[in-house]
Formats: structure tokens, C-alpha cells, sequence
């Protein structure tokens, strides 16, 4: 087998393949920074929150109107807003943390979606759910996901000042009467966007992995927001690409293998990147002059 | 000599407990003051209650002629992410948050005026590190040229030169005496009593209780001090409402 039959031929030879990794790069471009910005705002637990609170309302879409994509996708769209609302209220109105509110209204909405699920389909399309089919992704699959990509671009082009600061120093933007809220606001919106983007390709459980682990591996390639975005979404996209030919050479299952890649660009990164990984720790090289 | 900032009567505490107790008085535009007092005397809670993160429980703060947007405050433990993947270029470009705002471009001209503030704090070629590389007397330079780009009228230091080496020190109080040279309200929460006295014209000694608030050497002289020391750091679970009637604002 040559290096063009591994690498390139399967995606020239079936169309299937080819829309499955324009799904990866139109997934990659959205889900590379927003995972950024969670990780820099301390809350990278948060994203996998809310990728099962999209559960119930991707569950309740499907019941009325079958495996329907829009369906499913605006189910899952309102059932992760409200999670993230009403946790940010309960944290504004009440003692409890934000971390603490999310983990109680996700937990709810997970119980909640299986319990939908298993009351009225069979455990196939509970699989389906759960660990979606990007093999299978048809055109209105694409135009869903390059729709949230092409809106998350340029939301977080505008609102990129705040949202920094806001992560950076909260209490300097509050002092300014930078628009802190508002940027939380919408930057919620934009994950949960994302989620349902990747939620019909990867499944409710993978959706997140293409999120955080490339902006988690990106930490130890670069030093600056917009250079920490930029290697986040080359990392998600050379993990799809990776992904969808394990999956084709190796017949395994493709969201898990998409993932898996992922999660090896992860694990080299921390073990080799240039920025405080392993190697620059146990290896720093002779210290210099000044 | 007109005031700038005025409290009237004003009680600031904790569910209920005050931690400022019956204060009233003026700080005059262009002062230059420290807040002087033992731990718990509630310094940082007059300072809070000033940029309006905590509401008095009585009482009032007046701003004259001044908006909330027109104060630089320089918490004690700001809640900066030092490991920020950010430079310290940008960091103090935010000091022109007022006027770029969310959309605004920087410009050259914006641009050479960071520079020139990074090179008033001793910083210059500085520019392009990661605010990670900094020490924290580094960091706190950097915090200052930021204040120095936001051009406020009112600026407000909660013990900025803690943990700072004496060269830091100097070149920092250097800057707050530029501030007073420019007709700047500035008002800094300070320890150090020789430098109160040598820099800071007036102080206000705080015990919960105003102890005394004037020219530095009269307010920081012994008797009162050992006033200041005396009233000890209170906090009865039990404790009555207070009934001192309240003083309509004069």
C-alpha cells in the first residue's frame, strides 16, 4: 500500500468519505477556538457538562419527529441553553459555585434524556444518540455544521476583546464596564452551538473530545489566544482526517477512533511540545547567561 | 478645593457586622491620602465600597463630578490569571479600554503611548513577553503602566508596594507622585508608616472607627495610633443593632 492509497485515495474514491472530513474541517474551524476559550476560562468540565445536557432535548426531537436532523438539533440547541441558564442563575442567585449548578442540571438532563430514550426507542437508536455517525452525514448534515461554523467565527471575531479580557482579568473589565455578561452570554450560546454541530458527527459522548482535546494539546505548542487557536484547529482537523482513515483501513467505529487520534495528539503534545511540556521540564537543555 | 469624593455617615460591613463604621468626610480633588490602619480595619472594604463592588449598609459615598469609569483601582490581590497566555504589550494596552472600547482599533499613536507608560515603570523592552515570564514586582510595573494609560481622575491603590522590593518601590511611588503632580486624586492603602509620612500629605488612620483623618504627621501621631491599636479587631456574633442614630446627610 502506498502513502497515496493510506492517505488520500479513500477520500478520492468515496463521496461518503469526502463529506465526512468537510464535516471534520467545518467541525474543526468552530470547535478548535471555542475549546480554547473554555480551557483559558478554567472550564474545560463545563463543555462535557453540557455536551450531555444536549441529551433530552436531541431525545424529545427525536420521539416527535423521528431521526430527524433539524429536529434533533434544535431539541438539543434548547436543552443546553437551559441547562447553562439556569445554572448561571442558580450561581448568581444563590451561594453555589457555577461548577457545582452545572454538574446538578446536567445530571438532571442526562437522567432525563436516557429515561426518554429508553421509554420509547430500542437501544439501537440509543446508540445512534449517544455515539452518532459522521460516515453517514448527509447534505443537510454539512450545510447544519458549516452553518455553526460560519456563525461562530465571526461572533468570536467581535466579541474576542471582552471575551480575553474577561478570562484574563474579570475584575479590570468590571471595572472598565467591559460587557462581561453579554460575552458569557453569547460565548454559551456558541458551545452549545458547537456541541449540536458535532453531537449528529460524533455522538452526544464524542462531541466534546473534538472540542477540548486539541485545545488542550495546543497549550504546549503556543503562547497567545489567537496562536493557541489556530494550532487547536489544525490539531482537530488532522485528528478527523486521521480518524476518518483509521477508521476506513481498520473498520473501527469512526467517532471513537476521530477521538482517539485526538487523544494521541494530546498525549505527544504533552510529552514533546516546545511549551512547558515533559521534555522542557526534564530536559531544559544548560540554562543561559541572563 | 473642591471634594471629589465625599462619604456621609457611611457603615460598610459583612452581613450586617460593620467593617467601617460611622465614617464621614471629603477626600479634595488632586489629594494625594493614604489609608493607614491595623488588619480588619477595613481599608480594602472602604476602597471596595468607593469603586462600587459592595453596597453600605448605611449611609453613602458621593462622587462629584465624576463617573465610576473615571476611577483606576489597583486591588490587593487582583484577580489576574498570571499564567494568561497574553504579552505584557497588550496588557497594558488595555488601559485604553475607555476610549477603544470593544471594537475600537489601537493605532500607532495608542501604540507609542503604551510604550512610553511601559518605560515610565521601568519596563522598556518589555513589550513582547509573556506576563508568565514576570516577577511579581515585574507584574506589579506592569499593572501601574496600565493605570497610567487609563488617564482616571480618581486612582485607588489597595497596598500596591506589598511584597515589593525597595527599588520597585521607589520607582512605583515615583509614578504616584507623578499622578499628584498631575492634580490626580489618589488615594493608597498603605503599611509603611515612614513612607506614608514621607510621601503621602494626608492620611486617613482607620479602625473601623475613623481615628483620625489630616496632615500625615498630626493623624499619625502616637496618641492615636495607640488609639487605632486599641480597638481591637470585633466581631460579636451577638452584637445589638447599633444605635447610633443615623446623621442626615450634611
Amino acid at each position: 500500500m502506498t502513502v497515496y492509497d493510506a492517505l488520500v485515495a479513500p477520500f478520492l474514491e468515496f463521496a461518503f468519505m469526502r463529506r465526512a472530513l468537510v464535516a471534520c474541517l467545518a467541525l474543526a474551524l468552530g470547535c478548535g477556538p471555542v475549546g480554547v476559550l473554555l480551557v483559558l476560562r478554567r472550564m474545560s468540565l463545563v463543555g462535557d457538562a453540557m455536551s450531555h445536557a444536549v441529551l433530552p432535548g436531541a431525545a424529545i426531537g427525536f420521539l416527535a419527529a423521528g431521526l430527524s436532523l433539524w429536529a434533533m438539533s434544535a431539541g438539543g440547541f434548547l436543552a443546553g441553553l437551559t441547562v447553562a441558564v439556569l445554572a448561571g442563575l442558580v450561581s448568581r442567585a444563590t451561594v453555589q459555585r457555577e461548577d457545582a449548578s452545572f454538574a446538578a442540571f446536567y445530571l438532571i438532563s442526562l437522567a432525563a434524556g436516557v429515561l426518554i430514550v429508553s421509554l420509547k426507542g430500542s437501544n439501537v437508536d440509543l446508540m445512534h444518540v449517544l455515539f452518532g455517525t459522521i460516515l453517514a452525514v448527509d447534505d443537510a448534515g454539512l450545510l447544519l455544521v458549516a452553518a455553526i461554523a460560519t456563525v461562530t467565527l465571526p461572533a468570536l471575531a467581535l466579541l474576542y476583546r471582552p471575551l480575553v479580557v474577561e478570562c484574563f482579568d474579570p475584575g479590570f473589565l468590571r471595572a472598565v464596564g467591559g460587557p462581561g455578561a453579554l460575552g458569557h452570554l453569547v460565548f454559551m450560546v456558541l458551545v452549545v452551538l458547537n456541541l449540536v454541530g458535532g453531537f449528529q458527527a460524533l455522538g452526544t459522548l464524542m462531541a466534546v473530545g473534538l472540542m477540548m482535546l486539541p485545545a488542550a494539546a495546543a497549550r504546549f505548542w503556543a503562547e497567545r489566544v489567537w496562536t493557541l487557536a489556530a494550532v487547536a484547529v489544525a490539531v482537530a482537523f488532522g485528528s478527523g482526517w486521521g480518524g476518518l482513515l483509521l477508521s476506513y483501513h481498520l473498520d473501527l467505529p469512526s467517532g471513537p477512533s476521530i477521538i482517539l487520534v485526538a487523544g494521541a495528539v494530546y498525549l505527544l503534545s504533552m510529552a514533546v511540545g516546545p511549551v512547558g511540556s515533559l521534555r522542557v521540564r526534564w530536559f531544559p537543555g544548560r540554562h543561559l547567561e541572563a | 478645593m473642591t471634594a471629589l469624593l465625599r462619604f456621609d455617615d457611611l457603615t460598610l460591613g459583612y452581613r450586617r457586622h460593620p467593617a467601617v463604621h460611622h465614617l464621614s468626610g471629603a477626600v479634595r480633588e488632586g489629594s494625594l491620602t493614604a489609608v493607614v490602619g491595623p488588619n480588619g480595619a477595613g481599608k480594602s472594604t472602604l476602597l471596595k465600597a468607593i469603586v462600587g463592588t459592595l453596597k453600605p449598609l448605611e449611609g453613602r459615598i458621593a462622587l462629584d463630578g465624576i463617573d465610576r469609569r473615571d476611577i483606576a483601582y489597583l486591588p490587593q490581590q487582583a484577580e489576574v490569571d498570571r499564567s494568561f497566555p497574553i504579552g505584557v504589550l497588550d496588557t497594558v494596552l488595555l488601559g485604553h479600554w475607555r476610549r477603544v472600547g470593544v471594537f475600537g482599533g489601537i493605532g500607532r499613536r495608542r501604540h507609542e503611548e503604551a510604550l512610553a507608560a511601559l518605560a515610565a515603570v521601568g519596563l522598556a523592552g518589555f513589550e513582547r513577553r509573556p506576563i508568565g515570564a514576570l516577577s511579581a514586582g515585574q507584574f506589579q510595573r506592569v499593572l501601574f503602566a496600565r493605570m497610567l494609560l487609563q488617564d482616571a481622575r480618581l486612582i485607588l491603590l489597595d497596598e500596591p508596594f506589598t511584597a515589593i522590593d525597595a527599588r520597585t518601590t521607589a520607582d512605583l511611588l515615583a509614578v504616584v507622585r507623578r499622578w499628584h503632580g498631575e492634580r490626580r486624586t489618589v488615594v493608597a492603602v498603605l503599611h509603611d508608616l515612614e513612607q506614608v509620612r514621607a510621601h503621602f500629605p494626608e492620611t486617613l488612620l482607620l479602625a473601623r472607627e475613623p481615628v483620625a483623618w489630616g496632615p500625615s504627621a498630626e493623624a499619625l501621631g502616637p496618641a492615636n495610633l495607640l488609639r487605632a491599636r486599641a480597638m481591637a479587631e470585633a466581631w460579636d456574633d451577638d452584637a445589638p443593632a447599633c444605635r447610633r442614630p443615623p446623621r442626615s446627610a450634611a
